[in-house]
């Protein structure tokens, strides 16, 4: 028996707390591509080049939990595709305190879904800061379904991003037996 | 004389080297077991090529070059289907969808993407139909060869130096336990990402590549920079005898995937 390996992608506009989430709670170091974009290594191969982060939880001897943090940006498009393989579901994040990303945020769920049909949730993070909109006024910003999941979080914390999985895992369950009957 | 013989004998790259030199006029037939290709040079110039058995059509050609959405591709098609290559060449150009230039890039990228596919054959039947024309209907383009085969003498140079360091691919990766010092400044590209989505010491990096779509070269060359990266380690293949390439699920079947997701919620209720 093979390893299997299944996909967690969590996207949203830059500073939303992506790489914040995954480090809560992968158990390797993540490898994050953001921060070296020389000018040289722009020169060089730049179009394919990403800035994702990638985190890992081993599940058991035959499967491992990979956690890929990536922008939702039209540019990196072909990374989508990629992705979007072996995908159980993803993760929507938003920073509850910058309402000028709002809409932005809203057109990466519209493409990711467009590409990824799979179950997702929508997480407004940064909860902790006191300036973070409420859970009420960013679904109505974010114009989100009421069948939609939006869940409080604090990447930073552990538990809180372990609570975050938790749904979008029980969302995913969801769908399956919605699928069934 | 014929010119003809098996690629092990002589390479792709040795091959254009003659035609370009000898300028030579006429179709270069490649035919090995996992490809197969028509080359047709006129002086020694790249004219036409397939891969396959069928040529692509120009519209494909230029939406794989993003010349043209692929929304629009299938509706083009339809519209002009009853136009050979070269009439709808003129028909882009004069309705404005493309430029001259335009269209020869689309070509050319997709002639030099041909070559490039067949760098890494090592073995293979080539025979070559001198005088062969290209077909009557076909864009009129002329191809230098030395860029290309510059590129891929370099890359034969750089894939014999990758097989001494990457010898053998029926073995495994594993992430490293504590990565090298740099790992947050590592630049992935797109290949490197959809290789470390299968690391694990039960994959062989041969069964890796195969699911990655890469060939012998780019694998290595991948696995080569992620262990420079210090990324990853390479291991003793853990199950040598399955066969079969790493599965990424969703599976179909839905119990099966209950029973994952439901190992996933269990470890991340430990966490
Ligand atoms: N107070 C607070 N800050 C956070 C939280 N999550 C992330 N941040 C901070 O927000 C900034 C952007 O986070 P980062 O993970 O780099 O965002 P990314 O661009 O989406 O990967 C960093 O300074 C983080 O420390 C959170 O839950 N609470
Ligand atoms: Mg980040």
């Amino acid at each position: 028996m093979q390893t299997q390996t299944v996909k967690i992608v969590v996207t949203g506009p830059f500073n939303a707390g992506k790489t914040e989430l995954i480090r809560s709670v992968s158990e390797i170091e993540v490898v994050n591509t953001e921060k070296k974009v020389t000018s040289e290594s722009e020169k060089v191969k730049n179009s394919t080049t990403v800035a994702m982060d990638f985190g890992r939880i081993t599940v058991d001897n035959d499967l491992v939990l990979f956690l890929f943090g990536t922008p939702g940006q039209k540019r990196f498009d072909f990374m989508w595709e990629i992705l979007s393989e072996g995908m159980l579901g993803f993760i929507v994040l938003v920073d509850s305190t910058r309402p000028e990303t709002f809409r932005e945020a809203r057109g990466i769920l519209e493409t990711f879904r467009a590409y990824a049909p799979t179950p997702y949730i929508v997480v407004a993070n940064k909860q902790d800061l006191t300036d973070a909109w409420s859970l009420e006024d960013i679904r109505v910003a974010l114009r989100l379904d009421s069948a939609i999941k939006l869940l409080p979080c604090t990447a930073k914390k552990k538990s809180s991003v372990k609570t975050v999985l938790l749904e979008l895992l029980y969302a995913i369950l969801e769908e399956l037996d919605s699928a069934k009957s | 004389m014929a010119l003809k013989g098996n690629l092990s004998d002589f390479s792709i790259i040795q091959l254009l080297n003659l035609i370009t030199l000898a300028k030579k006029t006429g179709a270069l037939y490649i035919e090995s077991s996992s490809k197969s290709a028509r080359l047709i040079f006129r002086e020694g110039k790249l004219v036409y090529a397939t891969a396959g058995m069928d040529a692509m059509p120009l519209i494909k050609i230029m939406a794989r070059s993003k010349l043209i959405p692929s929304s629009m591709a299938a509706s083009l098609s339809e519209r002009y289907r009853s136009l050979n290559d070269m009439e709808l060449g003129i028909t882009l150009i004069n309705s404005g969808y493309l430029t001259q230039d335009q269209i020869f890039t689309g070509i050319t990228d997709f002639f030099k993407d041909i070559i490039r596919g067949l760098f890494t054959l090592t073995d293979g039947l080539f025979h070559f139909e001198a005088e062969e024309p290209p077909p009557l209907t076909s864009i009129p383009l002329r191809m230098t060869l030395e860029d290309i085969i510059i590129e891929g003498s370099r890359q034969a140079h750089e894939h014999e130096d990758l097989k001494s360091e990457i010898p053998s691919l029926d073995v495994a990766l594993k992430f490293a336990e504590r990565p090298g010092v740099n790992i947050r400044d590592i630049n992935l590209n797109a290949e490197e990402w959809r290789v470390i989505s299968y690391v694990s010491p039960k994959n062989s990096i041969k069964q890796i590549a195969v699911v990655a779509k890469l060939n012998d070269f780019q694998i290595r060359r991948v696995v080569y920079n992620l262990l420079q990266a210090g990324l990853v380690e390479l291991i003793r293949l853990n199950n040598p005898a399955a066969p079969a390439p790493p599965r990424m699920i969703p599976a179909r079947n839905p119990v099966e995937q209950r029973n994952l997701v439901n190992r996933v919620i269990d470890r991340i209720k430990t966490i």
